[in-house]
């Protein structure tokens, strides 16, 4: 009977693997979609665990980009979002999807493109007129292409440049953050990032800053809890005290104190400032 | 070159650190890839036995669905199935999204069809007179498919084994049903794709080669197993 020994051997095994698969749910969870940008800063890897500890839970994060962060919370997959799209934001407000909006904090855009500048960006005044140069040249511009936060930023700038960007020289990359700035480092390319990302990536690009600074790139970030109206089955109340703690004393002071490279990477809004 | 040599090179310190990281990762990639055989395999072995064996009028039209299922891109399963999950769909209520057992259910169903067609190619390679000669020795025909499975238990396991594989290797599912969740749901295959995107390659290369050890491990057991 060793065959059969064998046979239950492996069932045997294969089985308490699966098991694995279903944990023993100990504590409470909480679920929060983000953006790439946030994730990839490392910012919630010293935000959060203090929270969880404070409150005896877990946070889960899921990080995508800023219209599918808006989506899931539309949809009731998450308990709260924590994304940087202000207009997007406040429609998902407006729409009675979420409710308690806080500013949390900001960062800021940067144009980023190859020390030589071949569509001359150095010269331009104002992010959209370095926009009509990078056009009127054809130089590659590596869009993100993903309807996140920071690919709405971009859209808006076109815009307000006057230009609908399309041909050869506009990729639309459909990626991360990461991505985009490494496809633009392989192409001699533009493109449009936040400062948190391009710091993080700054050993493994080439690309500098040609454009910063300006009014129209900041970025600010907002946390919104799911609206428990709409889908009863929210941790509302585990996620107001999430948005208390980002937005309160001990989430300023860790954010403010964030640093990466030596550079702080998010700024906290002072009492009462608005975007 | 140099990049790549010295990328190998961290990722090889990497796997001799062992960051926990790494450990969660493997750890929630084998249980789910686990998950999804046993259920795979309690699904898809007895409809291979099941097509094989009997004989009727449409059989043509369901092998060719169940090898074109095989052929199904993991991300349209997992679209799918997400579809089904996420509160708005119609299992919402059980908050399965972005959980463990939502990757099982997506990866059962990439699986299962690999394991009904191995546990069908099994059926047609083996001799033809097992199941008549199981039933006029006067076995009922339960105890006759029984013996028939236990004559091509090799080509079972090889297909519980590729299903498996399916499962293990695959991102699409693991990435829309799991959410990628540290500690949690992040996977091997998803903890690459999301290491590369963040421009860490080593970090990326080394779960690779700790993915390829898995597997490599997991195959001498079976291959163990198949021995007589």
């Amino acid at each position: 009977m060793r065959k059969a020994q064998r046979f239950l051997g492996t069932a045997f095994v294969l089985v308490l693997l699966a098991l694995m698969a279903f944990p023993a749910r100990a504590e409470e969870r909480l679920r929060m979609s983000t953006t790439t940008s946030t994730e990839n800063s490392g910012l919630l890897a010293v935000l959060l665990p203090p929270f969880e500890k404070k409150f005896g839970c877990k946070v889960d994060v899921v990080a995508v980009g800023t219209g599918k962060a808006l989506k899931l919370g539309e949809a009731g997959d998450v308990d709260v979002v924590f994304v940087h799209a202000r207009k997007l934001e406040d429609k998902f407000v407006a729409g009675g999807f979420g409710v308690n909006r806080r500013d949390v904090m900001y960062n800021d855009f940067v144009l980023l493109g190859p020390r030589e500048d071949p569509a001359g960006v150095a010269k331009t005044i104002g992010a959209p007129d370095a926009f009509r140069a990078i056009a009127a040249q054809g130089s590659p511009f590596v869009s993100r292409g993903d309807e996140s936060g920071t690919h709405q930023k971009e859209k808006e700038i076109w815009a307000s440049a006057g230009i609908a960007p399309r041909g050869a020289w506009y990729v639309e990359a459909g990626q991360g953050m990461g991505e985009v700035i490494m496809m633009a480092t392989q192409k001699r390319g533009y493109t449009l990032s936040d400062r948190g990302t391009y710091i993080a990536f700054r050993k493994k690009t080439d690309l500098v800053v040609v454009r910063e600074g300006d009014k129209n790139l900041w970025n600010p970030y907002g946390i919104i809890a799911v609206n428990p109206k709409k889908h009863a089955h929210v941790k509302y109340d585990l996620s107001m005290k999430l948005v208390d703690f980002f937005a309160g004393p001990e989430g300023r002071s860790l954010i403010a104190g964030y640093k990466l490279d030596g550079e702080p990477l998010f700024f906290v809004f002072r009492e009462g400032e608005k975007y | 070159m140099d990049f790549l040599v010295s990328s190998f090179a961290a990722a090889l310190r990497m796997i001799g650190d062992l960051s926990p990281d790494v450990f969660d990762a493997v750890r929630t990639s084998l249980s789910v890839a686990a998950g999804a055989t046993v259920f795979a395999a309690l699904l898809g072995v007895p409809v291979g036995l099941l097509v094989g064996l009997s004989e009727f009028p449409l059989k043509r039209l369901v092998v060719t669905l169940l090898n074109t299922l095989m052929a199904v891109p993991t991300v349209v399963v997992g679209l799918f199935v997400y579809g089904f999950l996420s509160r708005q769909g119609p299992l919402g209520v059980m908050g399965l999204l972005f959980t463990p057992t939502a990757i099982v259910i997506g990866g059962t169903m990439l699986a299962a069809p690999i394991v009904a067609n191995y546990a069908l190619a099994s059926v047609r390679g083996a001799d033809p007179r097992i199941v008549p000669t199981a039933l006029t020795l006067g076995a009922d025909r339960f105890r006759a498919v029984a013996t028939l499975a236990g004559e091509i238990r090799f080509g079972i396991l090889a297909a519980v084994i590729a299903g498996f594989g399916r499962v293990v290797s695959e991102i699409g599912v693991a990435m829309m049903l799991g959410g990628n969740i540290r500690g949690y749901t992040r996977t091997m295959t998803t903890a690459i794709a999301l290491e590369t995107s963040k421009g860490e390659f080593a970090f990326g290369m080394a779960l690779g080669i700790v993915l390829m050890l898995v597997a490599l491990v997991v195959n001498l057991f079976l291959n163990l197993l198949q021995r007589r």
